[in-house]
């Protein structure tokens, strides 16, 4: 690994600027977009499918935009990033409808119904994936993008998970749309909104940024499920109030877990999926030991004066 | 509005059939009727939630289908029984969504104001800043009242606004149909179960059997020994309290 320091930049050092720009930005921006695309994504997903189980992962979305990897590589020996991308955005959108339409005509009386039908139909994809990837030998150039990692990030070659921004934005824009179709498809008309338009083009866009940073990071599992909750479980799920808090919250989160895998067995690196997955699956532990003993309540967080207050009291 | 020869069936079974009426304006109907009568589908229909296989529902004198949903919204609203009340919003971001169609995500200051009226009309002041998930059903569904009052219609169609509530709240309710009605001047149709609120509470009463009008007019005119047993199949007596006609079924 390459040493840089703030000293050496700062004295105006060329090849540490070079290294700087070459692969230590393109991966702290790196970073930041996934956080932020994948949280986002998950938010609007789990609102519009009425769903807090909901998610990228849990939505086939990911195995989705993966399948379309290995289809870019399977027909387009040659392809660019951008060929890979448009394949896989294309791939995660039909998977994503797909699995929507299914959830929308099978009643299921118990929610968590909803993310295990997703998972299974997310690995019956994976499953095909990996068929195909066997039988024409890409299972050695798929791996890179079934586990997600930053390892790989220089520039040049990561510079489409920059979509999710406007992506997010756009996302910003229809907040309100989307939260209106979470209350249900009466509401929504009675209100004015088209139910169908609103629910496809929030699933397009949930799967256009998660396609965009499948592609440049490979898979990452949990933040689209994880941080939004938490963030809910604080702020409610007004999505124009939630929104940019979920965001930096996702940023905050992946490079935290990002920061932990580059620590841990230094000067190696655990691939960012390992760590996002160990974390998030035991805040995620927290999070329903939490719900089995406090139910759906908000927490409230207590301004600091008046708890100070409360303990001169 | 007027309700011209609706029809409606579900996989081959007539469930609507040949169904007609003017909704009186200004007025609170009811619709009664035993279970699978039809009275939910047809309030499906006048509110544009359900399409007609055959006949029209004419909302001041055009089609509803023919109508534009945000401009019907801002005319008429309906509040269903099927909402995602998982959902954590405070009582004031639901009743903002009652200005939704005429201002979409951006308030102006008078709909602030018609919000703000809104809530302090359904006495949900002191709440508003609560999730409606956390409160209680009567308080829920006088959120969903507060935000249909913000919507500012002149017709109001509630499908069952008493369920799940218990003797106090359920007649909490249906005071405040009555005061939509009698102070804020609107139209107001409901599809209910108990056939008392609907006479003590409503003017007029329209009841369904096997998809078809049974009967329809005024209360005094409907709540009858016999129109009753035969719409329910069950003995009743009628007896008048404060002038109007309860019914005691066995």
């Amino acid at each position: 690994m390459l040493e840089i320091n703030i000293a050496d930049l700062l004295r105006g050092d060329s090849s540490q600027w070079e290294i700087f720009f070459i692969s230590r930005l393109p991966r702290l921006l790196a970073i930041l977009c996934t956080g932020i695309g994948m949280s986002v994504a998950g938010l609007i997903m789990q609102q519009l499918c009425m769903n807090k189980f909901v998610s990228p992962t849990t939505g086939a979305t990911i195995s989705s935009a993966q399948f379309g990897i290995l289809l870019a590589l399977v027909f387009m020996p040659v392809s660019t990033i951008w060929s890979r991308a448009i394949f896989s955005v294309v791939c995660a959108v039909l998977g994503t409808w797909v699995f929507v339409w299914f959830i929308q005509r099978i009643p299921f009386k118990d929610p968590v119904m909803v993310p295990l039908v997703g998972i299974m139909f997310g690995n019956v994809i994976g499953g095909i994936t990996s068929y195909i990837a066997y039988k024409y030998e890409m299972t050695q150039a798929i791996s890179s993008w079934l586990t997600g990692s930053f390892s790989t990030i220089i520039r040049g070659r990561y510079e489409i998970v920059w979509l999710t921004l406007p992506l997010v934005v756009f996302a910003f824009l229809f907040a309100n749309h989307f939260n209106i179709v979470g209350l249900g498809k009466d509401f929504s008309k009675n209100l004015g909104v088209n139910y169908n338009v609103t629910l496809f083009l929030g699933l397009t866009i949930t799967a256009m940024i998660t396609a965009s940073v499948v592609v440049v990071v490979g898979s990452i599992s949990y933040i689209g499920l994880i941080v939004p909750n938490l963030i809910a479980m604080f702020k409610g799920d007004k999505i124009r109030g939630t929104l940019i808090d979920t965001a930096l919250f996702g940023a905050l989160f992946v490079l935290v877990c990002d920061m932990i895998g580059r620590i841990v067995i230094t000067p190696y690196e655990l691939p960012i999926e390992l760590i996002a997955g160990v974390v998030g699956s035991l805040i995620f532990i927290a999070m329903l030991i939490y719900r089995l003993n406090y139910g759906r309540r908000a927490i409230r967080i207590k301004s600091k004066r008046k708890s100070m207050e409360g303990s001169v009291a | 509005m007027r309700v011209k020869k609706l029809t409606k069936s579900y996989d081959g079974k007539n469930v609507v059939n040949g169904v007609d009426f003017e909704i009186p304006k200004g007025k609170v109907l009811s619709l009664i009727g035993p279970n699978g009568a039809g009275k939910s589908t047809v309030m499906g229909m006048i509110s544009r939630l359900i399409a007609s296989d055959t006949g029209v529902v004419e909302f001041q004198g055009k089609n509803i289908q023919q109508w534009k949903s945000r401009e019907l919204s801002k005319r008429l609203a309906i509040l269903t029984q099927s909402n995602n009340i998982q959902m954590k919003l405070t009582v004031r971001e639901l009743v903002n969504f009652g200005r939704f169609p005429y201002s979409g995500s951006h308030l102006t200051e008078e709909d602030e104001v018609i919000v703000e009226k809104a809530i302090a009309y359904m006495e949900l002041t002191q709440m508003q800043n609560q999730f409606i998930d956390e409160l209680s059903g009567g308080q829920r569904q006088r959120a969903y009242i507060a935000m249909v009052i913000a919507q500012d219609t002149e017709y109001v169609l509630l499908d069952e606004p008493t369920n799940n509530l218990d003797i106090y709240h359920s007649t909490k309710m249906m005071q405040i149909v009555r005061r939509l009605c009698d102070e804020l001047g609107k139209t107001v149709i409901l599809v209910l179960h108990e056939i008392n609120y609907a006479a003590f509470y409503s003017d007029y009463i329209c009841a369904f059997v096997n998809g078809k009008i049974a009967k329809f007019g005024t209360v005094e005119e409907v709540m009858t020994k016999e129109n009753l047993s035969q719409i329910y199949n069950v003995d009743f007596e009628i007896m008048k309290i404060e002038g109007k006609p309860l019914s005691i079924y066995y």
